[in-house]
């Protein structure tokens, strides 16, 4: 009898997964970035049937989805994109509303997973991110301090360590001259309860108190860090906290799951790796963070059953199924209805907590951070003043704003 | 040659240059003098996983009547070429009149992007290009020396430079004189200065990059003087021997004569690609210390938001920096052309 | 060579012998450091602890119980199918080898032989062409490819590869057949051939060493290039360069160096093979007088 109502749920189960197949009759061609989790979801798409669905997944992504969307018809039916590059296709009007296809097909998805710009739904958000500190356990056991809740108590720790001699560059970060330390800036500014722009316009508002501060925080923040620092990427970082020469850090969460995971990581370092929520700036309550998502959009210019079918496989792919498979449910932290943040995901979770800001989705956001990645390094290095190095992201967003029609 | 028969053997690769590169290059100058319309801005109330925020965003609408009246966008003339992020006229101008004395004016100068840019592209370019055709034939002469059977395993070697793809070879080269690497840790045992740092210092970052540029373009040089040295006629060298004339005689009155025609074409090449050097600062994550105008192009297109008249301008600007370089070796070009016929 | 007015004395012999060491002492260390390197784990290839792990293979003994270890490889090969990627980039080199030469010589050959006016002008516009940077021509084309549905494919890429490689090509090809005595053909035309029969009767057979050269330069072009491949191909049509980009990692996610590492090496194997393989006919091909200005 057991036996037979474990065989009936088998074939329940059996018929159950067989519904869950996903046919569709138009194709589907999809451009995204090409991190695993992507790649699950593109693998996912391709389940379906019916008709063909190719992928596209590169790192130049954002060079090719514009192109690829404007078309008519478009090469692609759907790009994968964050909210940072969302506001690309938007301003370009290459995306299509997807109420109507949220309401037909959309059942299995959280109303949080649904961005909707202006009441109606542009994209569908899968995965989210967001900086957090990064520690050394056993080190900041060994100088006797709790892991720092503020940039401040970083510091602290940092000279403490510095000065017991345990390592010489304790803090490690993200500070390449381009757009990883425009997006340092833009953590610390918003700490500092910075706003990037006047309200309201696209009028440049970062050479205020708050940009000051931010930069020398910044600038106090590299003299514990290795100096080539200005050259250091998030992986040349990672790299330095695998060798065991970094102490502190603040670091994506999608790095977290596989940071001490590689080949050849010494022993201290995996036992000693930890994690933590964000932390504030100058007494500030909005940590000095921004929150990240990944999500997916439909073409604009497709015929409408094109657009359904983009739909039905993208839904599809983002099931909460998938998140069965161990593998995949580590690979990210996913939005999908179901998922148990695993160890690594604890950071983002504490900074969507702590009430982090999500990182500002505006037309113009795209110039002032590429404006931020040209103009900061002077100010590092020394070269100029605080108030010069805002001026001129200033002078360089104008220029780009001005030309783009934002000013 | 009779022009119906010259049309005949140039049309396909007339054809394919027409097709890939003339037709982008007037879109790109037609670009540079277009820029996209005036957004219409409506704030609006978005939201997400991380809940609801209001913020402005475009005005579709409204903005796609702006382009369907006007498809190019709106013509702003050359006011991209003279902005800030280009010739920066106005900066340029104010630095003029409020700067004490030179040093102010060209720090604020070369605090430009552009001119900051050219300033590095320059000195790459000039320091590079006579090194690199030195080193490339000091390499050819003695190779040309070699044993016979030695030569095509040095050669190969010699090559190994240029073969290397430029994307991997820099980040190995950049690993190699990280302060911690085996390039670095040699340089620091030299110096005996423990703390030296080829990434941390501007001049130092420069120096690397130039020496880099000469390592991976002396092959180039190499190859070509190498194959002109098998055409310097015998007869002459032996004439200068018997004339007394020392081995470093025959190679200044002989050699180098007769490679001349080489030396100006491997300088009219890597003139031009110095010009527009652009791998090693990517791959070497100069952008704090180095940018080159090949660069910031780059940077224009790879941002989350794509600045195509601004790309197409300082192509454009490029592309008159390299007329102006070459025009000396245009010149003569052309003075030989006109001789011949 | 060896007739005893050129031979040379012991000093200049030792200096030579100095000079051409040091020379390929700086010329293939890199690569050889890395050949070594490629069979380590990541952490000490690119030891920043102590630079000798990347000798000894410290981490690498402790997690793969040797000193060396074919993981890289592995990864590359097995894991990430590298070989499509070889297949696709030896597909691009033959044919952008193959046709940039073709109507390279064709138009080399015509520039040569022609004494008008235009033909200055034809070579300062070539040049010019050159001068415009790739990522400005490469972003200029998706629009159009998109639009006329040939974006992603490997033909587009050797055509965009010829077309852009053409006025090096053309500048390198004229001078070469600039050396190649105009009495030649001009006496073939005496005797009642055509330009195209001159050119093929007599042209032909004395332009190969002119032509290798050139060959090889458009064989490394296409070989290494990244700028137009990386935004032209679609992830499935990949050739090694973007994929070997690919493996190294964005700013959110993490790449695998050693892939790439290894990946460089084992492109860089078959170019030796081919190198010792074709060894004669480069080197006679730049003996025999390759080019003149």
């Amino acid at each position: 009898m057991f036996m037979k109502k474990l065989a009936l749920a088998g074939g329940l189960s059996l018929m159950a997964s067989t519904a869950m197949a996903c046919e569709i009759s138009a194709r589907v061609n999809i451009v995204g970035n090409e991190f695993p989790a992507i790649q699950t979801v593109g693998a996912g798409a391709q389940e379906c049937s019916g008709a063909e669905v190719s992928t596209n997944l590169t790192a130049d992504h954002q060079k090719i989805n514009l192109p690829g969307m404007q078309g008519d018809p478009a090469e692609y039916t759907s790009a994968i994109i964050a909210n940072s590059s969302i506001v690309a296709l938007m301003n370009e009007d290459v995306i299509r509303p997807l109420d109507d296809l949220v309401a037909k097909h959309g059942q299995g998805l959280k109303k949080n997973q649904l961005i909707t710009i202006n009441g109606k739904v542009m994209a569908v958000a899968f995965m989210a991110n967001a900086q957090h500190l990064v520690y050394r356990k056993d080190i900041l056991d060994q100088i006797g301090v709790e892991p720092p809740k503020t940039y401040e108590d970083m510091l602290a720790a940092a000279k403490m360590i510095r000065d017991q001699g345990i390592l010489p560059n304790p803090v490690g970060g993200a500070y390449a001259a381009n757009w990883n330390i425009a997006q340092e800036f833009n953590n610390m500014f918003i700490g500092y309860g910075g706003e990037h722009f006047k309200a309201g316009t696209a009028q440049p508002n970062v050479n205020s108190e708050a940009g000051v501060k931010a930069l020398e925080m910044m600038k106090a923040l590299s003299e514990y860090m290795n100096p080539d620092y200005l050259t250091h990427d998030s992986n040349a970082t990672n790299a330095e906290f695998r060798a065991g020469n970094v102490a502190l850090m603040n670091m994506w969460g999608s790095r977290a799951a596989t940071l001490v995971t590689v080949d050849g990581v010494p022993q201290e370092v995996v036992d000693g790796f930890a994690i933590a929520g964000p932390m504030t700036v100058g007494g500030g309550s909005v940590p000095a963070t921004t929150l990240w998502w990944d999500g997916w959009t439909v073409a604009k210019n497709i015929s409408d059953e094109e657009a359904e079918a983009t739909f039905v496989a993208m839904t599809h792919a983002i099931r909460p199924a998938i998140l069965e498979s161990d593998e995949i449910a580590t690979q990210a932290v996913w939005l999908i209805d179901g998922y148990e943040p695993t160890p690594a995901a604890e950071g983002v979770f504490a900074a969507a907590q702590a009430g982090s800001v999500p990182y500002p989705m505006l037309p113009y956001m795209g110039l002032m951070h590429t404006a931020l990645s040209n103009e900061l390094a002077d100010f590092m290095q020394g070269k100029e003043s605080a108030e010069q190095a805002l001026k001129d992201v200033e002078a360089a967003y104008t220029a780009a704003a001005k030309e783009k029609g934002f000013l | 040659m009779k022009h119906r028969t010259f049309f005949w053997f140039f049309l396909p690769t007339g054809l394919a240059m027409l097709v890939f590169i003339a037709a982008p290059l007037v879109s790109i100058v037609t670009q540079s003098f277009f820029a996209p319309h005036e957004a219409v801005l409506i704030e609006v109330e978005n939201c997400g996983p991380f809940g609801c925020k209001k913020e402005t965003t475009i005005d579709q609408e409204a903005t796609a009547a702006l382009r369907e009246a006007e498809p190019m966008g709106r013509f702003v003339g050359f006011d991209v070429y003279l902005d800030r992020g280009h010739l920066a006229v106005t900066e340029v101008g104010e630095a003029w009149r409020n700067a004490d004395g030179l040093g102010e004016f060209f720090g604020t100068l070369f605090n430009l992007p552009f001119y900051r840019a050219l300033s590095f592209t320059l000195t790459y370019t000039f320091v590079c290009t006579p090194l690199l055709i030195a080193l490339g034939f000091a390499i050819a002469i003695s190779v040309n020396a070699l044993h016979r059977k030695l030569k095509g395993v040095v050669i190969f070697f010699s090559l190994l430079p240029m073969i290397v793809t430029p994307l991997v070879g820099s980040l190995i080269l950049f690993w190699m004189i990280d302060s911690r690497g085996v390039i670095g840790n040699f340089l620091q045992y030299l110096t005996n200065d423990p703390d030296l740092s080829l990434k941390a210092s501007s001049p130092l970052m420069w120096t690397s990059l130039i020496v880099y540029g000469i390592w991976s373009s002396a092959p180039f040089a190499f190859v070509v003087f190498y194959a002109g040295l098998q055409t310097v006629p015998k007869d002459t060298l032996e004439a200068a021997q018997i004339d007394g004339a020392t081995r470093w005689q025959q190679i200044r009155y002989v050699t180098i004569p007769h490679l001349m025609p080489l030396v100006t074409f491997v300088a009219l090449i890597q003139l031009m690609d110095n010009f527009r050097v652009f791998e090693p600062i990517v791959g070497f994550s100069a952008s704090a210390h180095a940018t080159s105008l090949s660069w910031i192009i780059f940077n224009d297109l790879g941002g989350e938001t794509q600045q195509l008249s601004a790309a197409a301008t300082t192509s454009v600007l490029t592309v008159v920096g390299v007329a102006i370089l070459l025009s000396p070796v245009l010149v003569r070009t052309w003075r030989e052309f006109k001789g011949r016929t | 060579m060896s007739s005893a007015a050129t031979r040379k004395p012991l000093p200049l012999k030792i200096a030579l012998w100095a000079f051409v060491t040091i020379w390929l002492l700086m010329a293939a260390f890199p690569f050889l450091w890395t050949l070594w390197g490629s069979f380590k784990v990541e952490l000490d290839f690119f030891s920043i602890a102590d630079w000798t792990n990347a000798i000894t293979g410290a981490n690498t003994e402790r997690t793969h119980g040797s000193t060396f270890t074919g993981a890289g490889y592995d990864g590359a090969w097995v894991q990430e199918d590298f070989w499509r990627n070889v297949i696709n980039t030896t597909f691009v080199c033959i044919f952008v080898v193959c046709t940039s030469l073709t109507i390279g010589t064709l138009g080399g050959y015509a520039l040569s032989r022609s004494g008008f006016k235009y033909v200055f002008w034809l070579l300062i516009t070539a040049l010019i062409f050159r001068a415009i940077p790739p990522i400005t021509l490469v972003s200029g084309y998706l629009p159009v490819f998109f639009d006329w549905n040939v974006w992603g494919f490997l033909p587009t890429a050797i055509i965009v590869l010829v077309a852009i490689n053409q006025p090096f090509t053309l500048w390198m090809l004229h001078s070469f057949f600039e050396s190649i005595p105009k009495e030649l053909d001009e006496s073939a035309k005496v005797d009642g051939c055509t330009q195209f029969q001159a050119f093929r009767r007599v042209i032909i057979p004395v332009m190969w060493p002119g032509v290798i050269t050139t060959g090889l330069f458009s064989f490394l072009l296409a070989y290494n290039d990244f700028a137009v491949t990386s935004m032209i191909l679609n992830e499935g049509n990949r050739t090694m360069i973007p994929a070997i980009a690919a493996f190294m990692g964005t700013t959110q996610t993490e790449g695998n160096v050693m892939f790439a590492v290894a990946a460089v090496v084992s492109a860089t194997a078959p170019l030796f093979v081919m190198v010792l393989f074709f060894q004669r006919q480069i080197v006679s091909g730049l003996t025999a007088g390759a080019v003149k200005g």
